[in-house]
């Protein structure tokens, strides 16, 4: 339905409604993300930013809107779509180690009951050496450090040898040699071409490390490059207000089914 | 009881020897099925385990209940298959107002598995009852599901028995990896593409068979021991998976082995709790004796680590004596000692033994002398002990006597190449904070000025 140029953008979103309950989470967000740049999600605590990565990647139900990966529903571009979910949600004493993780980065591509070749293993091993995680590779996850696990998580990723990562919060409570090696990891990933959208939480370092900006805070107050949208107004826009009368009336809307009624129409 | 004091008499060790003769058939059976669904449920169960899902084994055993009696009341047979389609459906739909509950109201996923478990078990006991009062063939028995009893199956219930958790074994085997995954990561499977709901499913139903097919050995009741009791113990023995389902498995069976003996041996005795009672023990065995995280082994290195910074910090002392000395003598007697470092007489004497036994000290004329390897630990250790403080002195704002503290404890598990590293940040490495000259890295000389 939507005019398809050469090279669809890696990520479209349309018009993209979410909510918890009655509450709303993101209203009305659309956005397309350019091939090979860097893009960080921003915006206050409790923003939607995660929700809007879980929402796009299909972990949580829309209510409204579209995602489209490459010009295609996410079912189609599995394979060269890759995601790392935020550190705290798994249980880091599960009895498995390192390697075993960042194998499970080729699981997208074995059917049912398939164990992962040796070329699989090589792809992980190689992911691990990126991550200068190498000499960890037989380790517990439960003996890393905070920087490590992460450093495992993004290993798992590159596994996948994928097109487009988004990533939640990769720098968030990470120590200085894990940062340094997200950023090695961006610059070869850029270099290959392809696009990495994550959600950051330090408005000092975002415009050193990414390319672009999307400003989010229960909708989309502005998207765009670096140099463009990290404006004082902008960041008033998304931290100032917590645009109290938009939730409200959101709210309002979907107790009264009104969205629903609309629709029959 | 009746049987209980038949069985007193001096044939129980006949009974036994027969039972590893293998004369009797149908306990040769009764052992193979138990040993199987000892090493299925532990399997199964150790997957509802890492998935915080402990519980579910439990509500699914209860939730058989209505189904066993309602199988019995529509056909008037003990049939194992009709019991076991029985069971398999009620404990599904158990299964399926567990997980809908929460998804769909506002009741937390405990409240929905308390409130299943208990409701579907009181219909059980509700027709259990009913059953009773009726007049009818083969009921009899029909009450040893509540808590097991071996020696009531039959061989078909144990052929049935042997296909289910053969079945199960060679399921988990073929889906491990998916299953581990998604017990370790769900979200991120399912940004993969992998089929959360099919795995999820084929989890959901090979719990529910282990648990149905349980039954009559385990009863009802204690089912969620057994499945998940053995897991708990394995934890404590390996931090690989695979290790972890096979150990489970060994004492899934081992638990089976002694109870399904017991219940041949007394009749009256119900396999489940003695099955339940069997994991406890190897549970707390495993708890205290398993390397790394057993108690005892915790203790011991607990104690080793006690005598070394004893014996460091004694060393240490006899530093600080050679320096009063002026490095002229390294010989000094037990008082010279105890004035700088209080303890006891005794303890002092067993410390000082130790580190003569390591050719750190040695008897002589005065009392104790450290050697030349002694004097060289010592100089290290004080060198990191003094280097930490000068660290702590530059680095945090903190009173004399707190970074004194603080070195005490640091200097027992500073490496050579942290204190390369103190080094190298610090400006002066002459002299600690409280004037005291820090020993050279390589302390050859007895000559420290």
């Amino acid at each position: 339905m939507k005019n398809t140029p050469l090279s669809p953008a890696p990520v479209a979103v349309r018009n993209l409604n979410m909510r918890y309950h009655h509450k709303p989470v993101l209203t009305d967000v659309s956005f397309e993300i350019p091939a090979g740049k860097t893009v960080a999600i921003v915006g206050p605590n409790g923003a939607g930013k995660s929700t809007l990565l879980k929402g796009m990647m299909g972990l949580l139900p829309l209510m409204e809107g579209e995602v489209r990966f490459f010009g295609e529903p996410l079912a189609q571009k599995r394979l060269v779509t890759a995601y790392v979910p935020q550190r705290e949600e798994v249980d880091w004493d599960f009895p498995i180690d390192v390697m075993d993780v960042v194998l499970m980065g080729r699981h997208g591509q074995l059917r049912l009951w398939q164990r992962p070749s040796r070329e699989d293993i090589a792809i992980a091993e190689q992911a691990l050496k990126d991550l200068h995680m190498w000499e960890f590779r037989d380790r517990q996850i439960s003996q890393l450090s905070g920087g490590q696990q992460q450093r495992v998580f993004l290993a798992r990723a590159l596994a996948q040898q994928a097109s487009l990562y988004l990533m939640d919060e990769p720098f968030a409570g990470v120590d200085v040699a894990t940062e340094k090696a997200i950023i090695e990891l961006f610059k070869q990933l850029k270099a290959q071409g392809k696009t990495i959208v994550c959600v950051h939480h330090d408005l000092n370092t975002v415009g050193e490390y990414f390319d672009w900006i999307l400003f989010v805070n229960a909708r989309l107050v502005a998207a765009g490059p670096v140099k463009e949208v990290l404006t004082q107004e902008n960041l008033h826009k998304t931290y100032g207000g917590r645009l109290s009368l938009l939730n409200e009336l959101t709210e309002a809307m979907y107790r009264s089914r009104l969205n629903q009624a609309h629709e029959h129409d | 009881m009746q049987d209980f004091t038949l069985l007193n008499q001096p044939d129980v060790w006949e009974l036994w020897l027969s039972f590893w003769r293998f004369e009797d058939i149908n306990a040769l059976w009764v052992l193979m099925g138990s040993l199987l669904l000892g090493m299925g449920a532990a399997v199964i169960g150790s997957f509802a385990f890492l998935r915080k899902r402990s519980l579910i084994g439990d509500a699914l055993a209860h939730a058989a209940l209505p189904g066993v009696m309602t199988a019995f009341l529509l056909f008037h047979s003990r049939d194992p298959w009709i019991m076991f389609s029985g069971a398999l459906a009620s404990s599904f739909i158990g299964f399926f107002i567990i997980d809908w509950l929460p998804k769909h109201t506002k009741i937390k996923p405990d409240a929905a598995l308390a409130i299943t478990l208990s409701f579907f078990f009181a219909l059980g006991l509700m027709l259990l009852s009913y059953i009773q009062g009726l007049e009818v063939e083969n009921k009899s028995g029909l009450d040893k599901i509540l808590f097991g009893q071996a020696a009531a199956m039959t061989q078909d219930d144990i052929r049935l028995l042997a296909y289910v958790t053969v079945f199960i074994l060679l399921v988990v085997t073929l889906f491990f990896h998916k299953f581990r995954l998604i017990a370790f990561n769900r979200l991120y499977a399912q940004s993969l593409g992998i089929n959360i709901a099919f795995y999820e499913l084929v989890l959901a139903l090979l719990i529910v068979m282990a648990v149905v097919v349980g039954l009559q050995l385990v009863g009802v009741v204690l089912m969620a021991a057994v499945l998940l009791t053995p897991m708990a113990a394995a934890r404590l023995w390996s931090d690989n998976l695979k290790t972890i389902l096979l150990i489970a498995g060994l004492l899934g069976a081992l638990s089976a082995l002694i109870s399904t003996q017991i219940s041949y041996l007394a009749p009256a005795m119900p396999t489940g709790p003695w099955m339940v009672v069997s994991l406890a023990i190897l549970f707390v065995a495993s708890l205290l004796f398993a390397p790394q995280k057993g108690l005892l082994q915790r203790a011991w290195q607990q104690r080793r680590l006690r005598h070394k910074v004893a014996e460091e910090n004694l060393l240490r002392t006899l530093y600080k004596l050679c320096e009063r000395g002026d490095f002229h003598t390294r010989s000094f007697s037990l008082a010279e000692i105890q004035a700088l470092r209080a303890m006891p007489v005794s303890r002092l004497q067993i410390h000082l033994q130790r580190l003569a036994k390591n050719g750190l000290v040695s008897h002589c004329p005065q009392g104790w002398c450290l050697t030349d390897a002694g004097f060289e630990q010592a100089s290290l250790l004080t060198r990191r002990h003094r280097l930490w403080e000068s660290y702590l002195n530059e680095r945090a704002d903190l009173t004399p006597e707190q970074i004194h503290l603080q070195a005490e404890r640091i200097e027992h598990i500073l490496t050579d190449e942290q204190s390369r590293q103190i080094e190298a940040e610090l400006s002066s490495t002459q002299t600690d904070p409280h004037g005291q000259p820090i020993p050279a890295a390589t302390a050859k000389s007895g000559d420290a000025r």
